[in-house]
């Protein structure tokens, strides 16, 4: 299997190749090392940290941005935002506070990132 | 009563202008912001990837803006919200407007323009059509879903590869829309290329080169839209057209700088960037008035913001403790070959710290090629690059202790083919 990645560490924007035979990885078209164990990591197991928005009942804003703290597995891309959206949260709301946590018992927490004040 | 430094606009390039203003010794520093709170753009900007620079860690905006916030309310900077500045002038009053006590005036000894810049409208496009409702800049639709909480539409056609387009994409996505694909103009995206990758490939929405979008349909709400390639001339090639059906249309198609204060008040424009013409020390050409920012320049990482937006206060606090000096031995950068624009404009080596980081952008994809910076015919730096486009701002330092053996002529950017021996 033959897949292209773009390197994502620095602005150069190298783009590899990864070979995956066998469970023999090669990587191509990478300038430095970080390039090389990018592309690994997106070959095994591609992660990403998740930011979307939260419902706030009685703040300043209606909405409260979020994201996972830790980056999650990317094929939880769209749990996360569903599951975030099943919920609604009171204000206030301090940046950083943990709004939900171990979410799919993977370690990670969704954390706020924005501070929402009382109406 | 006479502030210090008064700060027109409390984004990011506001707030760290104002930390490093009093920091550096001015007593009474102002920022003033018309919106409801303070952090700019930052805070529709909830994706992450800020700071990775200043902070060595990768923040989202609102994050990236309250580290800032933050630092203003510990250092007592004062602030009025909900404020806008309508005037300013050369001697440095301001009229603003205020909700409680309608128009004020403010006299300071030092002004830092930080007002950001806005996003360019289908006005400033030509597409015919009618004008039904879901066309929205990209921004525009970043802040009603990430601020207001409001879903814009369901299928979406992109037209910009901007990162505000490319990241719209993703979070539309994300939120159960199709985005059935992203036209670009260009044969080259103007967006960064993670975004790229983590906005597009990530998710299989299709970049178009070489495309536009014709015509709009739909009477009430946009019912689709015309695309077409273009040809090399960038004009619509009419046997590829095709219909594309779509609720929402965004548009990604670049920042202007917000300069309607700066030209009312006279201070000189530069008409590639279109901000102020600013010197190593962020002033303007008007003594006193600074600018940093997106209102000098579109800048696409916000680090560079701060970096800039710190020189600007610095500079503030030092002029009005009178230890700015003025000579008109001042070097004008100017970008040749290749390079369209480069910021600052003027150096005045006797003010350089340390170093001058210059910012520049190129007009064209340009592959292996060294950026020269050159005096007099004679080369000062120059730096291999593997790769430069237009969507990514490049920079070269170049330290004081040789910006002041130069003695006349500019200073000049360009670039060169590396000739392969
Ligand atoms: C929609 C949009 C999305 C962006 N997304 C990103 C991104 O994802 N990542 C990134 O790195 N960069 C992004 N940028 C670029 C971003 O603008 C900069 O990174 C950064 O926010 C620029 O900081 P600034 O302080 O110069 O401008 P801004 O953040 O725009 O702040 C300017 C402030 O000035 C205020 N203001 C303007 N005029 C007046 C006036 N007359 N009186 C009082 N206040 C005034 C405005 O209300 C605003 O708060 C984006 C820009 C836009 C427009
Ligand atoms: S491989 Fe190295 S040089 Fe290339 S983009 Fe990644 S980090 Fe940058």
């Amino acid at each position: 299997m033959i897949k292209k990645i773009i390197c994502i560490n620095c602005p150069l924007g190298c783009e590899m190749e990864v070979l995956k035979d066998d469970g023999i990885i090669k990587v191509s078209g990478n300038t430095c090392k970080k390039g090389e164990d990018y592309a690994i990591a997106e070959i095994m197991d591609p992660k990403r940290i998740v930011t979307t928005t939260a419902k706030v009942i009685g703040g300043d804003r209606e909405v409260v941005p979020v994201k996972t703290d830790k980056e999650i597995s990317k094929s939880f891309m769209f749990d996360v935002v569903a599951e975030v959206n099943r919920h609604i949260f009171s204000a206030p709301l301090y940046v950083g506070q943990v709004l939900i946590e171990n979410i799919f018992d993977t370690g990670v927490n969704v954390i706020a990132t924005d501070f929402i004040n009382r109406k | 009563m006479i502030r210090d430094v008064v700060v027109i606009g409390g984004g990011p390039a506001g707030l760290a202008a104002a930390i490093e203003a009093k920091k550096n010794g001015a007593e009474d520093v102002l920022i003033i912001e018309r919106d409801k709170r303070l952090g700019g753009i930052l805070q529709q900007c909830i994706h992450n990837g800020f700071g990775l620079h200043i902070f060595k860690e990768q923040l989202t905006g609102p994050e990236y803006a309250n580290r800032f916030i933050d630092e203003v309310k510990n250092y007592k900077i004062d602030y009025m919200l909900d404020t806008m500045v309508i005037k300013i002038d050369k001697d440095r009053n301001i009229i603003a407007l205020t909700p409680n006590d309608g128009i004020i005036n403010i006299k300071s000894k030092a002004i830092v323009l930080t007002m950001g810049c806005r996003e360019r409208t289908r006005g400033a496009l030509n597409i015919p059509g009618n004008r039904p409702s879901g066309i929205f800049t990209a921004g525009a639709a970043q802040r009603f879903i990430n601020m207001e909480g409001y879903m814009v539409g369901k299928k979406v056609v992109v037209l910009g590869s901007g990162d505000i387009g490319l990241i719209m994409a993703r979070r539309m996505t994300l939120e159960g829309a199709e985005v059935k694909m992203v036209l670009e103009l260009m044969p080259y995206s103007t967006g960064l290329k993670r975004n790229i990758a983590q906005c597009l490939h990530d998710f299989d929405i299709p970049l178009y080169f070489n495309h536009t979008v014709v015509r709009i349909h739909g009477r009430k709400r946009l019912e689709g839209v015309t695309i077409a390639e273009v040809d090399s001339e960038r004009k619509p090639i009419k046997e590829t057209e095709r219909f594309v059906e779509c609720d929402t249309l965004l548009l990604s198609v670049g920042l202007i700088p917000e300069n309607e204060l700066t030209r009312e008040a006279n201070i000189p424009i530069d008409n590639i960037t279109s901000g102020p013409i600013v010197d190593e020390s962020m002033q303007t050409m008007v003594e006193g008035i600074f600018a940093c920012g997106n209102v000098v320049h579109v800048h696409d990482l916000v680090d560079y913001v701060t970096f800039e937006s710190r020189i600007a206060g610095r500079s503030a606090a030092k002029f009005v403790k009178g230890q700015l000096s003025f000579n008109d031995k001042s070097f004008k950068t100017k970008g040749t070959y290749g390079i369209r624009y480069v910021v600052p404009h003027r150096i005045d080596p006797l003010n350089v710290d340390d170093s001058v980081n210059f910012f520049m952008r190129v007009d064209n994809v340009y592959k292996n090629v060294y950026l020269t910076v050159k005096n007099n015919g004679q080369i000062i730096t120059k730096v291999r690059k593997a790769i430069v486009t237009p969507g990514e701002m490049e920079s070269v330092v170049v330290k004081r202790s040789i910006l002041e053996k130069l003695n006349k002529g500019d200073i000049e950017f360009t670039l060169e083919e590396i000739k392969n021996d």
